[in-house]
Formats: C-alpha cells, structure tokens, sequence
C-alpha cells in the first residue's frame, strides 16, 4: 500500500472488470449446476435462468459504472459479483435441503430464500446504480451529515417503536413494513459511517488539538471528549435496547478508528480502547445474554445440546468439511441453525472445506484492501474518512461473525456481507460498494480532470489544512504535489 | 491521514490473519475430532446412507441362506432401514442397530465389516468413490444352524433361561438362546420416540429381556459342575469309574457342624458307592467327599482347562467370565465340587464343558461368524477351528462319557433319551436363594459315539414346574429338542 506519488492517470481498465465478472458469473453458474447434479443428479432447471439474471444484473453494474464511474477501482465490482452469487447457490442449496426435509415429513415445500434473495440483489444493483448516477461527487455528501445523523439514529430507534418493531430470535432488530421484514441497522451503518465522516472532517481539528501530555500520550480536552461518549452511550443504548451485541460492537469501534484516522492521535484510540472495555465489563455483569455468550464461547461443548448447540454444530459443520470440504450439495450444512444467515461461513465451511472458507476470506480481504488504498489514494479528506470507514466497517463486520462462528471470539450475530440471506444487507452493502466505487473514481481519475468545481476546491482545502497544521514534514499524502506538477 | 490510514490496514490484515490462522486451527487440526464426535450427528447419518451389509444364516440342508438382519432402502431422511427378519429369536445374536442406543452384539463386533470401513474393503472404497459406485458393506455368515436356534427359541417360550449348542469339533455356535427375547426391529426404527419408549419398556422389564443369558450372566451350575470334579478325579490317576468312593447319607463338613445332604435328602444307596454310579444319581455327598479330598486348587485348574476364568472369550461381544472361587476352605470346597457356594458359570461356559469331553478332551474356542463376505458375495475369511485349551486326556474324556451317557440311559437325565442316538448328560439343579425355586440344567452331546452337538441349557427359578423343578424334569427335554434338530432325528 504504497501512497500515490505524482502518478500517471491510472487505466480505468473496465474490461479487465468486465473479464473478472464474467468469471464470477461463472463460478456461480458452475457451483449452482454443481449443487443440483450432487442432489439430483441433473443439472437444475433453473440454472440457465439464475445465470442469466445475475449475468445481466451485473452486467447492468458493470455497464452503469463504465459510464457513471469510469475510473473506479476494478476489482471491486467482480469481488462482490462473486460473493453474491456465491452466497445465492448456498442459500439455494440450503433451499434443496429444507424441501428435502418437508418432503421427508410430509410437510409443504417451504418457499425457497434463493429466489428472494435474487430479487434483493436486483434491488441492490438498482441501490449501486442509483447511487452511482445520483452521486456524481462524493464530497457533496458532506452537505447532508446531520440529516444523515438524524435519519440513522431513526433508523436505529425504528424497531424499538411498539407498532412497526419485530423481535427475532431475541434480539429487536427487525421492523415490518408490508410484507416486508426489513432490519434497518444495515442502512443506518451507511448513514452513520457518512456521518461520522462528515463531523469528523469538521471538526478534526478541534479534536486533534492536544491539551496535555500523561504517560507520553496527548489527552484531549475534557469538553472533545464529548462526541465519543456520546457514541460510546449510544451503542450502550443499542445493546440494551435491541440486545444487539454486534451492531453496538461495530458502531462504537468504528467510530473510534474513524476518530482516530481524523485526528491522528492515537490518544483516542486508546480512550476508545478503554471505554470498549469498561462498556464490555458493565455489560458483561449486567446482562445476562452477554454473559452467556461469553460463557459458550469459553467452553461450547459444556451444553452441547442446549446453550452451545448452534456453535457446536457449526464447528461440527467446518471439522467435517475439514481440507476440501464434502462437495457442494454433498454435506449437510442445514445441520446448522441459521445457516442461511448468521452461520453462511459454516455451510461454506462444511461443502467448500478450508479452501473455500480461506479463498472467500481472501476475497473479502481484498475488497478491505481495495477500500484502504482508495482512502490512501483519494485527495480530500471527507472521501479519506469515508472510504476508509466503509472498508473497515466492512473489516470488522467480517472479523466479528465469521470470528464468531469459528469460535475465535464471542458470537454475536450479524450478518455476512453480500453472502448471508437477508435483504436489508444485501441491499445496504450494495448502496455500500458504490460508495467505494464513486470514491475510487475520484481517487484515480486523471487530475487534470476534476469532476466537478467542488472537488477541485476540496482538495485545494484538505492539502492547506494538512500543510498548515504541520509544516515541518510534508505529509506523504499532499496531494500538492500534484495539483501543480 | 495516510498514517494512521496504513495502521488501520495493517490493523485488518492482522484481523484477516486472525481469522484465517483460526479456520485452519478448526479445519485441520481439531476437524477430526469434530468431524468423528459422536454428537456430531452427521457422523451417524453417514452410517445410514450406505447399505450395511447383512448378517446370515445357512440352512442345514444347505438350501442357501437367510438373512436375519438387512438393510432395506427407504424414502426417509436415512436412507438404508435395518430390519431383522429374523425377529426375537435371533435378536441376542443380531443384537440390534439403533439411532438412539448405538449396536449390540454383531451388530457392534462386526461393525466395521457391516458398514464397509473394514480395511479388508480399502481397495474397494477407493474405486467406489473414483467410479462414483454406491458403497456398501460386507456380509456376515453365522455359524448357527436355524432349526436349532428356533427349536430352543420355542422351547424356552414362558420360560427364563438360556441355551447355547457347539459343535464340539469346531467351536461353532450352533444355536444361542437367551429368553425372555426382544424385537431388535423396534429399536432400529427411524423413530426415536418409539425407540425410547421400547428401550425404556424393555429397561424397566424385572425379567430383563435385554440381557444375553447366554453369555452375560453367571449362574451357579449345580450338580453340572460334577462333570468337571469328576474330569479332576479321573486325571488324578488315583481313581477310575468303578472306583468305590463314599457316599454317606450326610457328609460331615471339617470345621464346621453342618453337613451336606443328597437332593431330596435320601441316600446314594450305601455306604460306598462307584464314582460311575455316583455320577448316574448325582449323588451330592460322593462328590463332596471328592472334592475335599482332590482339594480347591485341583478343581480350579481342572474348571479352568474347561475355560474357566478365560476374559478373551467373545461370542461375539465379551463372555462374562467364568469362576471358581479363589480361596474356599474345606466345606466350601466340598460344596463348590457340587457347584454350590461361590462356583458362578455362563451357560456359554456349561456347553463347552460338555463339547470338551465330547471332543476327546479337547475345547475349541467358541465363534459365531462362519464367513465374511464382501459385498459381491466373494469371500473375504471364514472361521478357522482353534483349540482353545486341552480339559482331560482322551481316555478320561471316554471315561467321562461313558458315564455322562449312564446318566442318560438309567439316570437323572432319561428325559434328554433320543431314539436310536446315544446321548451322554448331566443335571443339575442349583439352589441359589433361600426361598427361591432352583435353576434347571441340562449340559450333554450326541451323538455319544460320535459327536455332532454338545448343548447347555438353563432355565431359572425352575421354570413352569416352580420349585418341585429339576434338570432332570425341565432342561434335559429342552436339550433333547435342540440336539434332535441339530442331528435332524
């Protein structure tokens, strides 16, 4: 992760893109056929159909972005391409399983989640294009920090509310709206990953500023401390409220690292580091949830049927599939609960073995990467603090379930991003990926070439600031440089 | 903001190498333990999607064979349902295959063959899974004869008991009995619910219907027992069949003011009498009179070149272990001669007593599976006679059967008479609770001059005949029964 220096324009490189998802359009069709000659024997019925509708999906992805965004990184659109459909043929293989179960018990075939979840990923290519066309310019959404603050603590509070408000397997996370069971947190992330771009580019200056010197770190000021105990009391809240260990988890440390990547002072961090633990603590002693989970975590095989079962079977599911795996449609990964959602990986784990659980690990690390150098490499600071919220939130929401379902850490349930059945994630992390793509678009567009006047001027900003704060050493991402070659 | 940018990063390559070094730790190192836990219940669903192979018998007119225990596809979310045609009669033998309660008896000691992980089949494994073959496991052949097995199984009907019969000449289990009996069938069901509450049934049953008697349980062997005191007599070499040994009313036990009495309290018809003669009454005082003077230690070598005390006995799951006690003094050592006191003996156990005097002195070790067999029916081993300890010499095993074959003619056991067969026997009738009716025994062979079956039978607490039973009354037809099949008389 070298800084971008003076470079060239970057090629754009859109058909190396094209290329990459055409492969993992592939990929998809060829596990999907796999899946039905494993349990049938012949190749399902739908393949051609599903292979055609993710095809043109992302196809249209493709197409959009070469005219909306023809400098964006290009291998973040096959990543994702190849996740999502991925993710499709597990939850359809899943989908074999539960019919086989009904026909077993004599029960009616449930409805299958596969063809749901392709609709909410044609829904979530309509959010990338949306998003992409209507965003020309990532800076300009710095205008709406605080209506982005207010809509997403709303979003947040929604499933609170008595009427619209859904409780799922003990947690309070879901609303309804018409047929629709909707779990708004994944949106509210977005918008809360804009907002704390927005407040942090604001006023990072202000909290950057360094009051006193204890033990070789440089405190803030009393009053700066204000904003992250106010982010720190609102994920309290959201645990206590909604009983949602992982949302809280993923709010709170990212907005402590966006902080921290704000100002530069490692100081936050580690306040951030320390109201974590004292937050784990208080919770820790006082729910009783937490505890659990902390208890399964340290031994799963102590109640194996009854408190440990899911992380049981989960290991169950990765031992059994060990090296290579069973072989798509060949294991028995509905052995798992949730294992359309929360516990995706350990059906991925049972049917694709290691390789295939270190090969969609790989993926998603580069999709991190991709993020982080767009963030490098971007000039002004907003679209920094944006794009690197969005890869680490990415990171963290990662590490924390499949950490969770490996029994590395705690399990706290949220969902795996592009891969887990739901339609509220598939379609936030959609909304997600364009975002990146709009920002790497700026990031590698020839600078000769600013999009719009207020890119120009952002950038012209974020080098005065940087070289005025700290004229001593040129930071070795002045862009300077290279508004003037 | 490039610097703590690039820490972030390396922040998330150190959570991506966290999650990566973890999967590796739980895909390879731990994935065997998880993958072969028993509660790890695909480890068991793999078991029922392969056709375990099927356990056998032969028709003694070799009209081929019968499968007692197979597999049978179904529909269901196992594929392969086990199901036992051979119903309560063969169910100690089979054993049974449950979702719920593991396996029993040949279903566990033959597992590995049954479900085709044997390495004898690694070969064929490997073609399976490269030509894409369904695999399937091997077969087993009994040694059990199933006119023998159903007439016993008949016999003992109502009763409480066991009956085992060997060919002497081989070891091989012809017919192994045990009752009350059970329907494996229902515990191999695909319905736990039904499973449970069968076992539960069969659990709390006071007759206890899950026990192999057979093989599982010690009885005390009565006046059996005198075939083998009389083997340790003989082998002395100071004693012969017409031999004059006491035989008082009542024997005076040293140290103590008891005395033993004859069964029914009469005498054995003097003073003295022949050891053969002795035997034909089962008179209890002659042989207590023997026993003390041959000595603890002579009778439980003579018991254990029978097998006593032998713990590698399987047939086919662990033999309870036959026992002569440790250290009696001499009135427990005059009533152990008579198989009272502490002499504690598994029916499998009685029979071979009998098999080795028929078998001129010789115990081959007992076996139930005649062959294995791979699933295209080839075959992969087959029962190999081994002897498993010499008893007596020849001439005392003549001996002994010339005696065995006295009690039979003109003694306590002419009810085990077959026509035109000569059968050599011995009762007995042990008393093993104050109160309680006697066990019946019957231990014998046939044919005398050549034999084919040597049989133990055992019927608890006397059976329909309560407390007035005695082997003579109760066993002894039972055995008749089942050596007439055997020898199809």
């Amino acid at each position: 992760m070298t800084a971008p220096t003076v470079a060239p324009a970057a090629p754009p490189r859109r058909g190396t893109e094209l290329l990459l998802t055409t492969f993992a359009v592939l990929i998809a069709v060829l596990a999907y056929t796999a899946v039905g000659l494993a349990i049938d024997g012949r190749v399902p019925s739908g393949t051609l159909g599903y292979g055609l509708g993710l095809g043109a999906l992302f196809l249209l992805a493709h197409l959009v972005v070469r005219y909306a965004a023809p400098y964006a990184d290009p291998l973040l659109l096959p990543s994702v391409a190849l996740l999502n459909g991925l993710g499709l043929v597990i939850i359809r293989r899943l989908d074999f399983a539960a019919a086989e179960r009904a026909a077993q018990l004599g029960r009616a075939v449930p409805a299958g989640e596969a063809p749901r979840q392709l609709v909410w990923t044609a829904v979530g290519i309509a959010a990338l294009v949306a998003v992409l066309l209507l965003v020309r310019d990532h800076t300009r959404l710095q205008r709406y920090t605080y209506t982005a603050a207010v809509t997403g603590l709303v979003l947040l509070l929604l499933p609170a509310l008595p009427v619209l408000g859904r409780t799922i397997n003990g947690a309070r996370l879901w609303i309804r709206v018409g047929p629709f069971t909707l779990q708004p947190s994944e949106v509210a992330k977005l918008l809360l990953i804009l907002f704390f771009a927005g407040y942090l580019v604001a006023k990072r200056d202000v909290l950057s500023l360094a009051s006193r010197r204890v033990l070789g770190l440089d405190l803030p000021r009393a009053r700066d401390l204000g904003p992250v105990l106010l982010a720190w009391a609102a994920s309290l809240a959201v645990l206590v409220r909604g009983r949602d260990l992982g949302s809280s988890l993923l709010f709170f440390a990212l907005f402590v690292v966006m902080l921290y990547v704000a100002t530069e002072r490692t100081s936050w961090l580690v306040i951030g580091v320390g109201l974590f633990l004292g937050g784990a603590w208080v919770a820790y002693q006082l729910f009783s949830h937490v505890q659990r989970r902390v208890d399964i975590w340290l031994d799963p095989f102590e109640d194996p049927d009854g408190a440990g079962f899911q992380l049981v079977q989960s290991l169950f599911g990765f031992g059994t599939g060990g090296l290579t795996g069973t072989g798509l449609g060949e294991g028995r990964p509905s052995t798992v609960p949730f294992a359309s959602t929360d516990f995706i990986m350990a059906a991925i784990g049972e049917e694709l073995g290691l390789v295939g659980v270190m090969a969609v690990l790989l993926v998603f690390g580069l999709i991190v990467e991709r993020g982080l150098r767009t963030a490098l490499a971007v000039r002004d600071s907003f679209g920094k603090l944006l794009a690197a919220g969005l890869s680490f939130s990415l990171a963290l929401q990662v590490f924390v379930i499949v950490g969770g379902v490996t029994g590395l850490i705690p399990l706290t349930g949220v969902t795996l991003p592009w891969l887990s059945y739901g339609g509220s994630s598939i379609v936030a992390n959609w909304a997600l990926i364009a975002l990146l793509l709009r920002i790497s678009d700026a990031a590698r567009r020839p600078v000769a070439a600013p999009v719009t006047p207020e890119l120009a001027r952002a950038a012209l900003q974020s080098a005065q600031t940087q070289v005025v704060r700290r004229p001593p050493r040129p930071p070795s991402d002045l862009p300077a440089q290279r508004e003037d070659p | 903001m490039n610097r703590p940018l690039r820490r972030v990063a390396a922040a998330c390559l150190v959570l991506f190498g966290l999650l990566l070094v973890n999967v590796n730790w739980v895909q390879v190192v731990k994935a065997e333990g998880y993958r072969d836990d028993p509660r790890n219940s695909r480890v068991l669903l793999r078991t029922y999607e392969r056709e375990r192979g099927a356990i056998s018998v032969v028709q003694a007119d070799g009209s081929g064979r019968t499968a007692i225990a197979e597999s049978s596809r179904t529909d269901g979310p196992l594929t392969w349902l086990r199901e036992y045609p051979g119903g309560p009669s063969y169910a100690h033998v089979t054993g049974y295959y449950s979702l719920v309660y593991g396996r029993t008896s040949l279903e566990r000691s033959e597992d590995e063959v049954l479900s085709g992980e044997d390495d004898r089949f690694f070969v064929r494994r490997l073609s399976d899974s490269v030509t894409g073959r369904e695999p399937q496991g091997g077969n087993i052949i009994t040694t059990l004869d199933p006119d023998a097995q159903e007439v016993a199984h008949e016999a003992l009907s109502g009763s409480r008991g066991a009956v085992v019969a060997l060919d002497p000449r081989t070891g091989a289990v012809l017919a192994m009995v045990s009752r009350p009996s059970f329907d494996p069938g229902r515990l191999s069901s695909f319905e736990p619910a039904e499973i449970r509450s069968y076992y539960a049934q069969l659990n709390e049953d006071p007759t206890d219907p899950l026990l192999n008697r057979a093989i599982s349980k010690t009885y005390p062997p009565g006046s059996t027992f005198k075939v083998v005191t009389a083997a340790a007599a003989l082998s002395s070499g100071d004693v012969d069949p017409d031999s004059s040994i006491p035989s008082p009313r009542e024997l005076d036990l040293p140290q103590t003011s008891a005395r033993l009495r004859n069964f029914g309290g009469g005498s054995c018809g003097g003073e003295t009498t022949t050891l053969a003669n002795a035997m034909r009454i089962s008179c209890n005082t002659a042989f207590g009179a023997l026993g003390l003077e041959l000595g603890a230690d002579a009778l439980r070598e003579q018991a254990e070149a029978f097998g006593f005390g032998d713990d590698t006995l399987r047939a086919p799951t662990r033999v309870a272990t036959s026992v002569f006690p440790e250290d009696p003094d001499e009135p427990q050592t005059a009533t152990s001669a008579i198989g009272q006191f502490e002499v504690r003996v598994t029916p499998l156990q009685m029979a071979m007593v009998a098999a080795g005097v028929a078998n001129g002195g010789e115990v081959m070790r007992p076996h139930l599976v005649r062959e294995v067999q791979a699933p295209d029916l080839s075959r992969l081993d087959q029962a190999d006679p081994e002897v498993l300890t010499r008893a007596v010499d020849e001439d005392v095993a003549a001996d002994l059967t010339s005696m065995m074959e006295l009690v039979v003619d003109d003694g306590s056991g002419v009810r085990a008479q077959i026509d035109g067969v000569r059968v050599a026997g011995k009762t007995g009738t042990a008393q093993h609770a104050e109160g309680r009716p006697p066990h019946a025994w019957f231990i014998g062979f046939a044919p005398a001059d050549d034999p084919q079956v040597a049989v133990a039978v055992v019927v608890e607490d006397g059976g329909s005949l309560g407390s007035e039973a005695t082997g003579g009354a109760l066993s002894a037809p039972v055995a008749r029964d089942v050596m007439r099949a055997v020898l199809r008389r």
